[in-house]
C-alpha cells in the first residue's frame, strides 16, 4: 500500500532535469568536490609566492594564470571556494535554527515571552544589515568563525519571521488540537506537529540565502575588513587585483567569473525550487 | 476615530523610541564590552598603568557603566555622537560633511535604476511569455548575480580604463565644480543602478503582468481604449506597489551609505567614513555612526510606511477597518 501511495509523487517528478536545473547543479557539485578535495589535489599551495612568475597569463603550469605575487590563482580559487561554501552554508544554518526556533516560540506562547522576542527582533532590524555585520566583525575580530556568526546573526530576524508566519496558521489546525488533547507536550507538538509542516518554504529560504551569504562575506573581505589575508577569499582576491586591473585583468576576473557563477547557479537552483513549490502548493489548494 | 488613528501612531511612536532606546544601549554595550579598553587602544602597547588609568579617568571610562550610558545616551540626543580619538573631530561633523555624498549617491542611483527598470519592466511584463520578455528577464536575472563590486570593477575596467571616458575615482565636491561633480558620480550611480534596476524590473513585470489580466483592464479595451493609454493611465500605478516598498526598504539601507561602491570608488560618504573607523579601530566613530545609521534608518522607514497609505487607497482602507 505504502508502494501504490508512492507512485503517483515519482511520476509527478520531472522526467528529465532542463538545462537550466542541470547545468547549476553540475557547476555547483564541481566547485564542492573541488572545495572538499582540495588539500588532495595535485595544486601549488595556496599562499606559495614566485615572484619570477607573477601576473602571469593562462599556460599549462597554471590553468588560470597567477596573481601578482605568482600564486597560482587556480589553486587560490579551489581553496576560496571552501571559505565561501563554508560560510555560505554555516550562516544561513545558524540563522536558520536560532531564527526558526525564536519564531516558533513567538507564534506558540502568549504574552511576555513573545513580546520580547519580537521587540528583540525589532532592534536587530533597527540596524541596516551590512552595517551590522560590518559591527561584529569589528568588535568580534575577522576571523572565519566570527563573519560566519555576525552573517548568521543578521539573518536571524529574517527566519524568525518567516517561521512564524507560517507557523500560525498551522496552530490552529485539526492536527495540532488532536496533539494536544491526545496530551502530547508543547515541545512534542512544536517539533513533530508544527515544523515538519513549514519545513519547505524555510529550506527554500535557507537555499536563497547561501547566495546571499557568499556575496555579503564577498563584501566583507573586499573591504577589507573580512577574513584576513593570505586567505584566499573571493571577494579579497577580487579587491587585491583592482591595483593591477589594467596590466593584469585576469587576476581580478577569475576570481569574480568563479564567484558570478556560484551565485548564479544558486539563483537558478532556488527559482527553480520556489516555482516547483509554488505549483504544488497550487495544486492542493 | 480619529482619536484611535492618533492613539495608533502615537502607541507605533512609543514602541519605536523604545526599540531605538534598546538599539542604542546595543550599540553602547557591543563596543563596552570590547577586549581591552579604550585607553589601551589610544595609547598602545608601551603605556604605563599611571598613564592609562590617567587617561580612564580623563575620559571617564572609570564611572560606572549604567552612568557612562546614560551620559553617552544624553550627549547623542543633544546631536553630540561623541569624537575620534584619532583626529579629535566630532563624529556629528564628520556625519554633516558625509551625509550629502551618500545622500547624493543614493537619489542619482535610484533615478537611474527606475530609467532603466521603469521602461524594460513595462515591456517585458506587457509582452509576457514572448521572446523579448525572456531576453529582458534572462537578463536581469544575469546582472542580479553579480555581486556590486563586481559590476563596478567592470564598469571601472570598460569605461575608466578601456575606453577612458569616465574617472574611475577622484570625487569632486559639488559645489567645486557641479559637471566634474556630476562627471564623478556616473560609475558609482551607474554601478549601483545597476545592481537595484534588476530587483525592481522584475517585480514590475510580474506585477503589471498579472494587473493586466485584471477585469477592469479588459473593460478599459473593451471601451477601446489604446494600449498605451491602457497602460499608462490604468495599468501601471496598481503595478508599482510591491517596486515602491521594495525601493522605500533599499532607500532606508543606503543612508548609512552605499558601503562597497563608496570604498571602491573613494566617494567621501558614511559608508566610507564607517569603513576607514572600522579599519583604524576609532571606535568613538564606529559607535556613533552606527547609532546615527539605526536613529535615521528607523525614522526613513517610518516615513516610507506612512508614505504607502498616501500612495496606496488600499492600504488606507486596511488601516481604518
Amino acid at each position: 500500500m505504502i508502494v501504490d501511495g508512492e507512485r503517483p509523487i515519482e511520476a509527478a517528478a520531472p522526467r528529465a532535469m532542463p538545462p537550466r536545473v542541470l547545468l547549476p547543479l553540475a557547476w555547483l557539485a564541481l566547485v564542492a568536490a573541488a572545495a572538499l578535495a582540495a588539500p588532495w589535489l595535485p595544486l601549488p599551495v595556496p599562499h606559495a609566492m614566485d615572484f619570477a612568475a607573477a601576473a602571469q597569463g593562462p599556460s599549462l603550469q597554471h590553468p588560470f594564470g597567477t596573481d601578482l605575487d605568482g600564486r597560482d590563482l587556480l589553486s587560490r580559487v579551489v581553496h576560496g571556494a571552501r571559505i565561501s561554501l563554508f560560510v555560505g552554508l554555516a550562516a544561513p544554518t545558524l540563522g536558520l535554527v536560532i531564527g526558526g526556533a525564536l519564531g516558533l516560540i513567538a507564534a506558540y506562547y502568549k504574552g511576555f515571552v513573545r513580546r520580547a522576542i519580537l521587540g528583540a527582533l525589532d532592534v536587530l532590524l533597527a540596524f541596516p544589515t551590512l552595517v551590522l555585520a560590518l559591527a561584529l566583525t569589528s568588535i568580534l575580530g575577522a576571523t572565519l568563525e566570527n563573519v560566519t556568526l555576525a552573517l548568521g546573526i543578521i539573518l536571524i530576524p529574517a527566519f524568525a519571521r518567516i517561521a512564524r508566519a507560517n507557523a500560525l496558521p498551522l496552530l490552529g489546525r485539526e492536527f495540532v488540537l488532536a496533539a494536544r488533547t491526545a496530551g502530547a507536550g508543547d515541545l512534542y507538538i512544536l517539533l513533530r506537529e508544527v515544523l515538519p509542516n513549514m519545513a519547505m518554504p524555510l529550506l527554500t529560504y535557507w537555499l536563497t540565502m547561501i547566495s546571499l551569504v557568499i556575496v555579503a562575506e564577498g563584501s566583507l573581505s573586499f573591504l577589507g575588513v573580512g577574513i584576513p589575508p593570505p586567505a584566499p577569499s573571493w571577494g579579497g582576491m577580487i579587491a587585491y587585483g583592482r591595483e593591477a586591473l589594467e596590466r593584469s585583468p585576469h587576476v581580478t576576473l577569475v576570481p569574480a567569473a568563479v564567484m558570478f557563477l556560484t551565485v548564479l547557479s544558486l539563483n537558478l537552483l532556488g527559482d527553480a525550487l520556489r516555482q516547483r513549490t509554488e505549483a504544488r502548493e497550487g495544486a492542493l489548494r | 476615530m480619529i482619536g484611535r488613528v492618533g492613539a495608533n501612531v502615537g502607541g507605533r511612536l512609543a514602541y519605536l523610541a523604545a526599540v531605538m532606546l534598546c538599539a542604542a544601549a546595543a550599540t553602547f554595550l557591543m563596543f563596552e564590552l570590547l577586549p581591552g579598553s579604550l585607553a589601551d587602544a589610544i595609547l598602545g602597547e608601551n603605556a604605563t598603568a599611571e598613564d592609562i588609568a590617567r587617561l580612564e579617568a580623563e575620559l571617564g571610562l572609570d564611572r560606572p557603566l549604567a552612568e557612562r550610558f546614560a551620559a553617552w545616551l544624553w550627549h547623542a540626543l543633544q546631536g553630540d555622537l561623541g569624537r575620534s580619538h584619532i583626529t579629535g573631530e566630532p563624529v556629528a561633523s564628520a556625519v554633516a560633511e558625509r551625509l550629502p555624498v551618500s545622500i547624493e549617491l543614493m537619489v542619482l542611483a535610484q533615478l537611474a535604476a527606475l530609467a532603466i527598470a521603469l521602461p524594460l519592466g513595462t515591456l517585458a511584463g506587457y509582452r509576457e511569455g514572448t521572446r523579448i520578455d525572456r531576453i529582458i528577464s534572462g537578463g536581469a536575472f544575469g546582472v542580479l548575480a553579480v555581486p556590486h563590486f563586481v559590476l563596478g570593477i567592470l564598469l571601472i575596467l570598460v569605461f575608466a580604463i578601456w575606453l577612458r571616458v569616465l574617472p574611475a575615482t577622484g570625487f569632486v565636491p559639488f559645489a567645486a565644480d557641479p559637471l566634474g561633480n556630476l562627471r564623478s558620480m556616473v560609475l558609482p550611480t551607474l554601478t549601483l543602478a545597476l545592481a537595484e534596476a534588476p530587483v525592481y524590473l522584475r517585480l514590475l513585470r510580474s506585477d503589471l503582468a498579472s494587473t493586466l489580466r485584471e477585469p477592469f483592464i479588459t473593460v478599459a479595451r473593451a471601451k477601446g481604449l489604446s494600449d498605451r493609454r491602457i497602460l499608462l493611465t490604468h495599468a501601471l500605478r496598481p503595478s508599482s506597489f510591491s517596486l515602491i516598498t521594495v525601493m522605500g526598504i533599499n532607500i532606508g539601507h543606503l543612508i548609512g551609505g552605499a558601503v562597497v561602491i563608496e570604498t571602491l570608488f573613494a566617494l567621501p560618504g558614511l559608508g566610507r567614513l564607517l569603513i576607514e573607523a572600522i579599519i583604524k579601530r576609532d571606535y568613538p566613530v564606529v559607535q556613533g555612526l552606527v547609532l546615527f545609521v539605526a536613529a535615521a534608518f528607523v525614522v526613513v522607514n517610518l516615513v516610507v510606511d506612512a508614505l504607502y497609505a498616501l500612495i496606496d487607497p488600499r492600504v488606507r482602507h486596511d488601516r481604518r477597518r
